[in-house]
């Protein structure tokens, strides 16, 4: 069947172009060109057709941004740039004021970064300078594996692991030996801003490693042989390495700083929920996305309705801003290497 | 002379104690990393076992205060939506991963390449605000469509490009021997270029499907959830994920207990998808 379809091509294609060459018509087929671009209409349809999906994807960025504006214009209208600076969060009385939410999902994020960064590049120099090839593989592995579990899941084992023994040993034991510092005032619950950091900061922590492993490996082999070469320890050459990755390594972490913002639902569940802006890492906090996940479907009014869409178009703007740097930042890495 | 070579022994053993420490640092931080892995997988195969039987899978969720029941409706819910979300994230994901590795060397296709990474890093719950803005509001209910479709968008940028990534390891020469056979480039894109990456694109697809069938963010104000048997794509319908959350925050024992039967079940869905995406490539890099 194939042969035969290949075989009807070629003549197919025998017979165009011997049609060209008797023809000789110049300006028939520059009229062809003109409409299709290209002299086959097969290939002109098959371009179009997958440019058409490109283009489709293209705009289905600006729409997401668009459906948001335009959905948010009443609370746009009346809040303004307040929203962003406003501190008070009152469905009751209809005052919407991002600001503690925002400081909510800003600090948990940057806690989490705290842990999962150091941790983040340990692995990621791990497995690509020091492991052998028999560990390297079921780590990598492991690691993957801890990417692909369900944020409800870290949610449902934050509320019935994490939180309790914070509660009844952690933030106890904190309290009791650092308790003059303002970060551990207030009773130990466990729901609350330290749960939702520890837990962003092991959800976050693969994604690290996994992206600065893949940075890391991309350094190519002389610098290291250039630098044993001259005596240097294993140290030393990875701390060569590190320096030479670090624009795509700031990538790394700051596309992991974009997943903690946006992440929902693990930190909703042990968050605790409430919009305050509290020194303590005890009390309970709220970030922009679990405002999302609890309230939408409670909104009663327009304007609630339309203050949580403006909330999902600046968490929206947020990532988008943080990613393109990130995105950026790892490019321009990749490509050092690959011209060099 | 006697005492420069002390300073230099004195260096190299400092030398290589810090390069012991730090390395043993790097070996410390990938136990530490497995330690939640471990912790999580623990508690969910412990926890979740005790309810998983037949009747889990079968049956129907009991109304509040009866303990037993399942949740069959919300198994199939997971799945149908996947189903829709693949529907969508598929065709678009592998039709531009094929424009951006086949025709995409040029501007516009930069600017979509990077756009897709973008897209790959917003949020899951502002994925879930679109559909909402864009299929509830003017459908007036909530939906499964929406809810697929919110997923679908999600898919996108995996498929996209993996299978980018897979045709470009296609050696130029197939298509070249294509070309001179006189097969026209879109037949030669088709039939030789796609049929060669096919498994590479596979696995982008599976890993694009795993990550949607743990999204529950995106379902909470378009699928919603729904506690009866619904198969229809215009109601509300249940999902594994959006079960979880719910079943977490309710203060009833027997239900928190059936969150961690679901988690193991959404566990082993995703696994099994992720066991296919091994056997797969496996055999990809045998052949």
């Amino acid at each position: 069947m194939e042969i035969k379809s290949v075989l009807n091509n070629v003549e197919d294609a025998q017979s165009a172009t011997a049609f060209k060459d008797s023809a000789n018509e110049p300006e028939k087929k520059s009229f062809i060109k003109k409409i299709f671009g290209q002299s086959n209409l097969g290939d002109f349809i098959f371009e179009k057709l997958t440019l058409l999906f490109a283009v489709l994807v293209f705009l289905l960025v600006i729409l997401m941004a668009y459906e948001m504006y335009t959905n948010s214009r009443l609370s746009i209208a009346k809040f303004g740039w307040g929203f962003l600076t406003s501190s008070t969060w009152d469905p009751v009385t209809e005052v919407y004021g991002a600001l503690p939410v925002i400081y909510g999902t800003v600090v948990s994020s940057l806690l989490a970064l705290l842990i999962a960064v150091p941790l983040g590049l340990g692995v990621a120099v791990f497995l690509s300078e020091i492991a052998p090839g028999w560990l390297e593989k079921p780590l990598s592995f492991l690691t993957e594996l801890l990417a692909g579990i369900p944020s409800v899941v870290y949610g449902l084992w934050g509320i019935f692991v994490l939180v309790p023994w914070l509660r009844d040993s952690i933030e106890p034991f904190l309290q009791d030996h650092f308790g003059k510092l303002p970060f551990f005032q207030g009773a130990p619950y466990g729901f609350g801003m330290l749960a939702a950091a520890l837990i962003l900061s092991v959800m976050v922590l693969p994604i690290i490693s996994s992206i600065s492993r893949d940075i890391l490996r991309s350094v190519p082999f002389t610098l290291r042989e250039a630098a044993y070469g001259i005596g240097a320890t294993k140290w030393e050459v990875t701390k060569l390495v590190l320096s030479n990755a670090r624009s795509g390594l700031l990538g790394a972490i700051m596309l992991g700083l974009g997943r903690a913002i946006g992440e929902t639902m693990a930190v909703t569940m042990v968050i605790g929920n409430r919009p305050i802006i509290s020194a303590s890492l005890f009390d309970p906090s709220y970030t922009m996305a679990s405002v999302l996940a609890n309230e939408f479907t409670e909104a009663t009014s327009d304007l609630y309705m339309n203050a949580l869409i403006e909330l999902a178009l600046v968490l929206f703007v947020i990532t988008i801003i943080i990613n393109m740097f990130a995105q950026l930042l790892v490019w321009s890495m990749n490509r050092k290497w690959k011209k060099g | 002379m006697e005492k420069r070579v002390e300073l230099n022994t004195f260096s190299f053993f400092r030398r290589k104690i810090v390069n012991a420490v730090m390395l043993s640092l790097s070996l410390l931080a990938a136990i530490i990393t497995i330690i939640p892995l471990i912790l999580i997988f623990y508690y969910t195969i412990s926890k979740g076992i005790t309810y998983l039987n037949l009747d889990f899978f079968i049956h129907m969720p009991k109304p509040v205060g009866e303990s037993g029941g399942g949740m069959a409706n919300a198994i199939v819910g997971t799945l149908i939506l996947i189903g829709i979300g693949g529907a969508i994230g598929i065709p678009v994901g592998i039709l531009t991963g094929t424009y951006l590795s086949e025709f995409g060397n040029n501007k516009f296709g930069f600017m979509v390449r990077f756009l897709t990474d973008v897209l790959s890093g917003i949020p899951s719950i502002v994925v879930g605000v679109v559909a909402y803005t864009m299929v509830v509001i003017p459908m007036r209910h909530f939906s499964a469509l929406a809810g697929g479709i919110a997923l679908g968008i999600l898919m996108i940028p995996t498929i996209t490009r993996t299978t980018e990534e897979m045709i470009r390891l296609v050696p130029q020469s197939y298509r070249e021997a294509g070309l001179a056979l006189g097969i026209q480039k879109w037949k030669t894109t088709l039939l030789i270029v796609l049929r060669t990456a096919w498994k590479g694109i596979a696995t982008g697809i599976l890993l694009g499907l795993s990550r949607a069938a743990g999204e529950t963010a995106p379902l909470l104000f378009t699928a919603l959830g729904n506690r009866f048997w619904s198969t229809k794509i215009f109601q509300p319908m249940a999902s594994l994920t959006v079960y979880i959350y719910d079943y977490a925050k309710a203060p009833f024992e027997d239900w928190n207990k059936q969150a961690w039967t679901a988690a193991l079940v959404l566990i082993l869905i995703i696994s099994f998808f992720s066991l296919m995406f091994r056997i797969i490539t496996r055999s990809k890099y045998k052949v």
